[in-house]
């Protein structure tokens, strides 16, 4: 139980830059994402700070005090990694027991932690197999098992549920939040999974080429994402985007991009006759009646059912698709029917087309903090 | 699923008896010929009936051979020790110095290692006649010459760079998530190597071991030219048995017999290690 906190971390494998001036702060016993592409130096990230890696420049601080210098045996760190680790020439019991034999704890303390876990982890039956014995699943949760045995006081997950089947990725998704809440450690849970991300993390720190592009709450990045890198990374399907410009219309400011007018939400006066890439998320694209203020005629060209929604891939009548994300059921938009879309003004979210970031909307008298434009 | 016709089946059969008699032949013609007396072995045709005797295995073991022109003495048993002092010692240190080095080699990419990993793997290239003379020289001049810790010294030519270069490989396989957890767990870095990376690299350690044993066991020049009689192996030994009353095949096929037996016994021993595919299952992927 620490805080933990990277102090402008760059590393290097020789001319390439993998981490670029990485700054994060993590409370004490707090769940953090680290979500990003592959390649974008999650991984590398997690070694830094279980000292497999030493930064070129930057500090990592654990509970306010560096860590480089400490070797990685003594940094109370627990790991489980992508590829699970584990010791294939011990059994599942003694890979398990490693952290504890590691802190000298007597045979009845280690065979008590080891059962533990396991029981909570429901790997009690297989302890005394080999690695190679054990299915995908029991390896991820040996692995698992062995990272929280000891508490450790940091917790680096590498992408836990990369490698195992989609049932049981859906089964831990649900079981890590508490188990992990259970153990009380200051988390980190890197993966590659925007959902996973959400799920699992408090915040999320989402990187990009070896720079972190936004650090918040899912909602913040998912509804304010900081840039267009890090809105199209979130959402299946992915965010609709469009090239246009901000002009003054009929009652507000919207988007014109070709033919298509966008009402936009107040606070956009400013950016008149600026650059713009509007992106909009399919779930707030709706159907609505013909002369509807905004209304954009189009045509459905395919339909994707997803879960208990429907994607629809609709085409403008000036060559333009987006997609729509709603709910199943409702108004029956076959494949080949024409109707008018508009999208949620209030979810329209704007970003300068030459550097890519948000540009927040600026209410009149106020300015709030989390709308403030993104740096 | 990978079928084999029948006649497939019987072709490899009969090659693979082809092959099995081509190498075992003549060490079951060696181990009939131990049992035989000189006269029994120069017969023409020879055959394969014969009243076998012991008295080759005795005089070998006794060290006194009796020849037509009187009692030989034979040093074959202390010949036979100096051989397993000299592989023993030679593998051991070997293993001792490699295996940490092949680790290094392995792990650490540092200024100049690739250069210094093949400069020793080159002293396997260079003919041994080379380094010879010089050698003899020097060992005279600081007392090495015809000494344990000399020919040791020596045989690390042969044994520690076979070492180094085969563990390296197994070391390169083993993947170091597999060492970082370990160190993560809490270990140091000693624990770390000899709990996780040696036990992980056995297969490799044990082939490396094998072979090198063998390497030494079978080393004749060196022995030959820096060793005298009471520190030479059995390869150099063995000339003592081509007497001024002819060559005592009897002798020599014993001294062969009693000579393999131990790389023999080696080799089954590290057979177990040889076959553990330890690393099965280790790392997805």
């Amino acid at each position: 139980m620490a805080s933990l906190a990277l102090d402008h971390v760059t590393k290097r494998y020789g001319r390439e830059t993998v981490l670029d001036d990485v700054s994060l702060s993590v409370a004490d016993g707090e769940i953090v994402s680290i979500f990003g592409p592959s390649g974008a130096g999650k991984t590398v990230l997690l070694r830094l700070i279980a000292g497999m890696a030493e930064p070129e420049e930057g500090a990592i601080l654990v509970d306010g005090s560096d860590v480089i210098d400490v070797a990685p045996e003594q940094r109370s760190v627990g790991m489980a990694f992508q590829n699970f680790a584990l010791f294939p020439h011990m059994s599942a019991f003694d890979n398990i027991a490693s952290p504890l034999v590691a802190r000298r704890l007597g045979r009845d303390g280690i065979e008590d932690g080891v059962q533990k876990i396991a029981r909570l982890l429901k790997i009690d039956h297989v302890l005394g197999h080999a690695p190679r014995a054990l299915s995908n699943g029991q390896k991820q949760r040996t692995a698992l098992a062995r990272a929280l045995v000891a508490a450790p006081k940091i917790l680096l997950l590498d992408d836990p549920l990369r490698n195992v089947d989609a049932k049981l990725r859906f089964e831990m998704r649900l079981e890590l939040p508490r188990l992990l809440e259970r153990f009380g450690s200051t988390v980190l849970y890197v993966t590659q999974d925007y959902r996973e991300a959400m799920a699992l993390g408090r915040r999320i720190a989402v990187l990009v080429h070896g720079r972190i592009a936004q650090f918040g709450t899912p909602d913040e990045i998912y509804d304010r994402p900081a840039n267009v890198e890090v809105a199209e990374l979130f959402g299946d399907p992915g965010i609709n985007l469009f090239e246009g410009h901000v002009e003054a219309g009929r009652s507000g400011m919207v988007a014109a991009v070709g033919g298509m007018r966008l009402p936009l939400a107040p606070g956009f006066e400013r950016i008149a006759g600026r650059s713009v890439t509007i992106g909009v998320r399919p779930e707030h694209v709706g159907f609505a009646a013909a002369g509807t203020e905004g209304a954009v005629a189009a045509r459905v060209a395919a339909l994707l059912p997803l879960n208990d929604r429907m994607v629809r891939l609709l085409v403008t009548e000036d060559g333009r698709e987006l997609y729509t994300s709603r709910e199943a059921g409702g108004a029956a938009m076959e494949e080949g029917a024409r109707g008018h879309v508009v999208a949620d003004p209030a979810a329209i979210v704007v970003f300068d087309r030459e550097t890519g970031r948000r540009i927040a909307p600026r209410s009149a008298g106020f300015a709030s903090p989390a709308l403030q434009e993104n740096p | 699923m990978h079928h084999t016709s029948t006649g497939e089946r019987i072709l490899r059969g009969v090659l693979i008896s082809l092959a099995l008699i081509f190498f075992l032949f003549p060490i079951f013609w060696i181990l009939l010929m131990s049992f035989q007396t000189n006269a029994q072995i120069l017969r023409i045709p020879p055959s394969i009936v014969f009243t076998p005797t012991l008295d080759n295995y005795v005089s070998l073991i006794t060290g006194e051979l009796k020849t037509a022109s009187g009692v030989l003495k034979l040093a074959f048993m202390q010949n036979l020790l100096n051989s397993l002092i000299l592989s023993v010692a030679s593998v051991a240190l070997s293993l001792v110095l490699a295996v940490p080095a092949a680790y290094a080699f392995a792990r650490y990419k540092f200024r100049f290692s690739e250069d210094i990993a093949f400069t020793l793997l080159s002293f396997k290239f260079a003919p041994p006649l080379l380094v010879l003379l010089p050698l003899t020289i020097y060992f005279q001049q600081i007392g090495l010459a015809n000494t344990y810790v000399g020919l040791i010294w020596v045989y690390q030519l042969i044994t520690l760079p076979l070492i180094l270069w085969i563990v390296r490989g197994y070391f390169e396989d083993i993947s170091p998530d597999i060492e970082h957890a370990y160190r993560i767990a809490g270990h140091s870095w000693l624990r770390s190597f000899l709990k996780i990376s040696v036990p992980l690299a056995m297969p490799g350690i044990a082939a490396a071991a094998l072979l090198s044993f063998i390497f030494a066991w079978n080393n004749f020049v060196f022995a030959l030219v820096l060793a005298s009689a009471d520190k030479q192996p059995v390869t150099v030994g063995a000339l003592a048995f081509v007497t001024a009353s002819g060559i005592q095949y009897g002798q020599i096929a014993a001294a062969v017999v009693i000579s393999i037996a131990p790389t023999l016994a080696l080799a089954l021993f590290a057979q177990r290690y040889l076959v553990e595919g330890l690393s099965l299952g280790a790392v997805k992927g």
